[in-house]
């Protein structure tokens, strides 16, 4: 009798949580539908936090969920970090967070597979279905874990952002990468080996780890991107070893989204997934630094700009990562705001890889009041260079590098640039004349129509700011 | 029983849910990359539904559930800061004259 009465509470329970899982995800597939413009983006997010909402009411009615506990000290201590780090959280530091919180996430999926390797193991015949899904997950979690730990530290400038390289190195990252599989098969097909579990885990982490040290800081956005990819691959992973059809989309959305991202960043910069990954580009950089004449080039100082500015009809700003370094956004927005009203045609070109994580720049620009419309993009912006009067670049280096147009020979030949030396005048901002992350002279630099305003970004587009004000009285 | 499916069910539902990823975000326009990526990473803590049933299982270790904690934790600290900072970026992009 009372077992009767169990089901008939199980499988109503069971198509709750099933309806709260399909509903979740329509709003999670409605949430990056709504992304796709500035527009609806937002109600994206709305969608977004009421699917996240619904499907976590939904597990907590699933009847094997008795002792809430445990889970209610945890999603509290979870949103009191949660919370001041969204609201704390400078701009400029959104690709280090991103990279944190990919590792937080895979961490989860990791520790979840643990757990439920050890749960399912000796109950699961070997070899089946659900315990390969479960060695697939722990994998992808735990690396992608120390994977972005390891970034985070780049972004954060916690450890050199340099490539880390030593000789054989890809052999060793090689021989980890087949042990773990191996010991992944042995845990799937032998679930008696259990003691191996251990081994398996350190090697998952290495493994991470070795990923992402021989990649340079100016590689991060494809690295991030990737890394979406891998957390979202893991969840998915997850979901088939649960059964779980809610975090199987979801992960597959996740997945998908952080491929796409980075075949667009190794897109912009011409090269392919593996030479991003083992290329260690940026390491060998002295021929080109220390051969060759020195060649002569111009500088000016904020005072000798402003005047060309003012007079000018229409202006380029070209931002790159040395505008975050020096935080000099709002320094820039100004200029903007400045040459707008004496009536000088402004527009910034973006491009893809500029900064340390898609679409940085555009968030940065954002922030500082800069009007969206105002933000073009690489192939929109080249067309109008040769009839625009200045070009300003600030912080940018290897993105307006005329050789990899003209060089076949250049490291960097083939990439996608924005043609700031077709304009009529170009300003550029740096800090000196030393070679940029690609290590790469740029021969931009010593064009008649080139000139060198040195110094750090945010003080010179403040000095430049001013004297337009003076010019101005 | 709802909730029994086979390999090639899940298999079926990955499939379909990549090829409709790849259709959604191929029209997200670079413009919002950062939040994207940002409400992605929001979205996939919902692996915290699987940290969930860990933790709130009856049978559960001690163990288990100290590990539960910790995906518990971590799975709503990303979800929490995930979607305040996408909604944080997205406020601030604005056309002229808004």
């Amino acid at each position: 009798m009372n077992l009767l009465l169990d089901s008939f509470t199980i499988v109503p329970r069971m198509g709750v949580v099933q309806a709260a899982y399909l509903i979740a995800s329509g709003l999670f597939i409605l949430a990056l539908m709504w992304m796709s413009s500035p527009k609806t983006a937002r109600r994206g997010v709305r969608a977004g936090e009421l699917g996240m909402l619904v499907a976590v009411i939904g597990t907590l009615i699933h009847h094997d969920v008795v002792r809430f506990d445990t889970i209610a000290a945890g999603v509290v201590i979870g949103a009191v970090i949660g919370v001041p780090m969204a609201f704390l959280m400078p701009m400029t530091a959104i690709p280090q967070r991103t990279a944190i919180s990919h590792a937080f996430g895979a961490l989860a999926v990791g520790l979840i597979g643990g757990v439920e390797y050890f749960r399912l193991a000796p109950v699961l015949p070997a070899g089946s279905f659900t315990l390969w899904a479960l060695m697939f997950e722990i994998l992808l979690g735990l690396l992608t874990c120390t994977a972005s730990l390891i970034a985070f530290a780049k972004l954060q400038e916690l450890m050199p952002t340099r490539p880390i390289m030593w000789p054989s190195q890809q052999i060793l990252n090689l021989a980890v990468f087949v042990a773990s599989i191996g010991i992944a098969v042995a845990l799937a097909m032998n679930p008696a080996s259990q003691t191996l579990f251990p081994v398996f885990a350190v090697l998952a982490l290495v493994f991470g780890v070795l990923l992402v040290l021989p990649i340079g800081g100016a590689d991060m956005p494809t690295v991030i991107a990737l890394l979406n990819s891998y957390a979202g691959l893991a969840a998915s992973a997850m979901g088939f070893a649960l059964g779980n059809k809610l975090l199987i989309v979801v992960g597959a959305l996740d997945g998908t989204s952080g491929f796409i991202l980075a075949m667009i960043m190794c897109k912009a910069m011409n090269r392919s997934f593996t030479n991003v990954l083992f290329g260690g580009f940026g390491q060998v950089a002295p021929t080109s630094t220390g051969g060759g004449e020195q060649r002569s080039y111009r500088s000016m100082t904020p005072e000798e700009a402003a005047p060309s500015l003012e007079n000018a009809s229409s202006v380029v700003i070209v931002p790159g990562y040395g505008m975050a370094v020096s935080q000099a956004q709002h320094r820039v927005a100004e200029l903007y705001e400045h040459l707008e009203e004496l009536g000088v045609e402004v527009k910034f070109a973006i491009h893809p890889v500029a900064g340390r994580m898609p679409g940085h720049m555009n968030v940065l620009l954002a922030e500082a009041d800069v009007p969206y419309d105002k933000l073009v993009e690489l192939e929109d912006i080249n067309p109008e260079l040769p009839q625009t009067d200045v070009v300003v670049v600030i912080g940018a280096n290897d993105t307006v590098n005329p050789s990899a147009r003209d060089d076949p020979s250049s490291a960097i030949a083939g990439m996608p640039i924005i043609e700031a030396d077709r304009a009529k005048q170009v300003m550029i901002i740096k800090r000196s004349m030393n070679a940029g992350f690609a290590g790469i002279d740029n021969p931009i630099y010593y064009n008649d129509n080139s000139s060198m305003l040195f110094g750090d970004a945010k003080k010179v587009a403040e000095q430049l700011v001013k004297e337009l004000q003076e010019l101005a009285e | 029983m709802p909730g029994q499916e086979t390999a090639t069910d899940l298999l079926f539902v990955f499939m379909l849910a990549a090829f409709l990823g790849f259709q959604l975000i191929k029209r997200v326009s670079p413009l919002l990359h950062s939040p994207l990526m940002s409400l992605t990473n929001a979205i996939a803590a919902v692996v915290i539904v699987g940290a969930i049933m860990v933790t709130g299982e009856q049978a559960t270790s001690p163990l288990a559930r100290a590990v539960g904690f910790v995906a518990v934790t971590a799975a709503t600290i990303n979800a929490v800061s995930g979607f305040l900072i996408t909604d944080r970026m997205l406020k601030m992009f604005r056309r002229k004259g808004e």
